[in-house]
């Protein structure tokens, strides 16, 4: 998601709501087909009722997701001659922004339904065993690029740490104050990678050194960067986009 | 008493009435949101007028379009199961020639295609709801691709991947949307048929 695409559609939410009650007289006084097609979308959206409707969709739709995948169905996989170059660089700021996080100092802190909570280093997560990956990542905004990541299986360091398996959801908090969460079932999938390392590098700065949680069962916002600490939990964690109306479980 | 012996004749079943302004809606929503995400990331070099679209942002025109998307399936197979097991399909909108859609197509074109019997379709409206039923399955079929190229990776492929099913996509919503503006200044031409598509009857001179 690009910085520009908020700012435009939040400075546009908070002036639309004072005209909202004109408009709502105009649309008892005659609501009719041709009347709806010309009303801009967001004076409709601003609706209370309406939203909680959409809400409410949006709600269905994570279940539908959910029962939707197939835990055992594998994302497709690209030779490398398919990577795209150069891979986008995208967040909810400008790359000029980006976070610069110390590896030297760095722990991936733990919390929640975890047996084993002891933070972890980077030359710890570099020791673990590695496979690598080459998909695409599909933005909400609905471009595409694949590329190439290398990393831990997460459902392999979930196992290690002594994650509550049969809870609901894995929150991410990182470093740029990004936040994020997924469910058990996409977490446990075999595609889904805790990477450090992008075509065959160290994770940059750009891609979300030192992590990156690679899901290619998800769009590109579910795939936390500089991710600093972990939480297993049943209480549902939301996440930055999720939060402002970004359908949460966004499968692909 | 001459007009006492004015017929009315049954053109349109309930369901077929029902389904169409329904999905009249749900079209509506569904082109007007997605006009919305595609200005998000467009596919080629032009957006659609923000006042044109629905939604707000993106967010809102993605839950307009994954809401939306549930009605207009829905009634699409009551559309679609009706119009095959009634033989409404087969009544209605066969048979269809080449020979009679070139001219009817001419006779409309010239502003002399007949309507004065509702009930039965001219070769190019046959041509035309025919169109928008084709447009719909792939509409549903590109969107399901791109809204699920992993869990539903063998449509995407039968598409050519998931860039091609985008490309799909916009091009049957492009067609969808050319065939109903004619439909609309068809309407707009015949006024007579509009009432019949609700109370579904038409009145004929005996």
């Amino acid at each position: 998601m690009k910085k520009r695409s908020m700012e435009t559609s939040l400075a546009g939410h908070s002036g639309k709501l004072i005209r909202s009650i004109e408009r709502r007289l105009f649309l008892r006084q005659g609501l009719s087909l041709g009347a709806l097609a010309l009303l801009s979308g967001c004076d409709l959206t601003d609706d209370e009722s309406v939203q909680k409707l959409l809400t409410g969709m949006s709600r269905w739709n994570d279940s539908a997701q959910g029962w939707l995948f197939n835990p055992n169905k594998l994302a497709p996989e690209f030779p490398e001659s398919a990577i795209t170059k150069p891979f986008p660089f995208n967040a909810f700021y400008s790359v000029d922004e980006v976070q610069t996080v110390d590896g030297a100092s760095y722990q991936l802190e733990l919390a929640g339904l975890i047996r084993d909570k002891k933070p972890w280093t980077l030359p710890e997560l570099y020791s673990l065993p590695q496979t690598s990956q080459i998909t695409r990542h599909i933005c909400v905004e609905g471009w595409s690029a694949i590329g190439k990541w290398s990393g831990v299986r997460f459902s392999d360091f979930l196992a290690r740490i002594g994650a509550d398996a049969s809870a609901k959801y894995i929150g991410f908090k990182c470093a740029d104050d990004y936040y994020s969460s997924v469910d058990m079932a996409t977490a446990l999938h075999p595609q889904t990678l805790l990477t450090f390392r992008y075509a065959d590098e160290t994770l940059p700065p750009k891609y979300g050194f030192p992590m990156k949680l690679r899901i290619p069962t998800k769009l590109g916002f579910k795939n936390p960067k500089h991710i600093m600490s972990m939480f297993v939990t049943n209480e549902y964690p939301g996440g930055y986009w999720e939060d402002q109306g970004y359908n949460w479980f966004s499968g692909s | 008493m001459e007009a006492a012996r004015t017929q009315w004749v049954k053109v349109h079943p309930l369901v077929v009435r029902i389904t169409h302004w329904v999905n009249a809606f749900a079209i509506l929503v569904m082109v007007a949101s997605g006009w919305r995400i595609y200005n998000a990331s467009p596919l080629f070099p032009f957006r659609i007028p923000n006042e044109l679209t629905l939604g707000g942002w993106l967010a809102g025109a993605l839950q307009w379009h994954f809401a939306a998307m549930w009605l207009l399936v829905i009634n699409g197979i009551v559309y679609v199961t009706y119009g095959v097991v009634s033989g409404h399909f087969r009544r209605k909108l066969l048979p269809i020639t080449p020979r009679a859609i070139f001219h009817d197509v001419l006779e409309a074109l010239r502003g002399k295609l007949a309507h004065e019997d509702l009930s039965v379709y001219n070769a190019a409206q046959r041509t035309a709801y025919l169109a928008i039923i084709l447009c719909g399955v792939v509409l549903v079929l590109s969107g399901l691709a791109i809204w699920k190229p992993v869990q539903l990776q063998e449509i995407t492929a039968i598409i050519g991947g998931y860039e091609s099913a985008r490309v799909v996509h916009f091009l049957a919503m492009a067609l969808l949307v050319l065939i109903v503006l004619v439909h609309v200044v068809m309407v707009i031409l015949v006024p007579r048929t509009l009432p019949t598509m609700i109370t579904g009857r038409a009145r004929r001179a005996s």
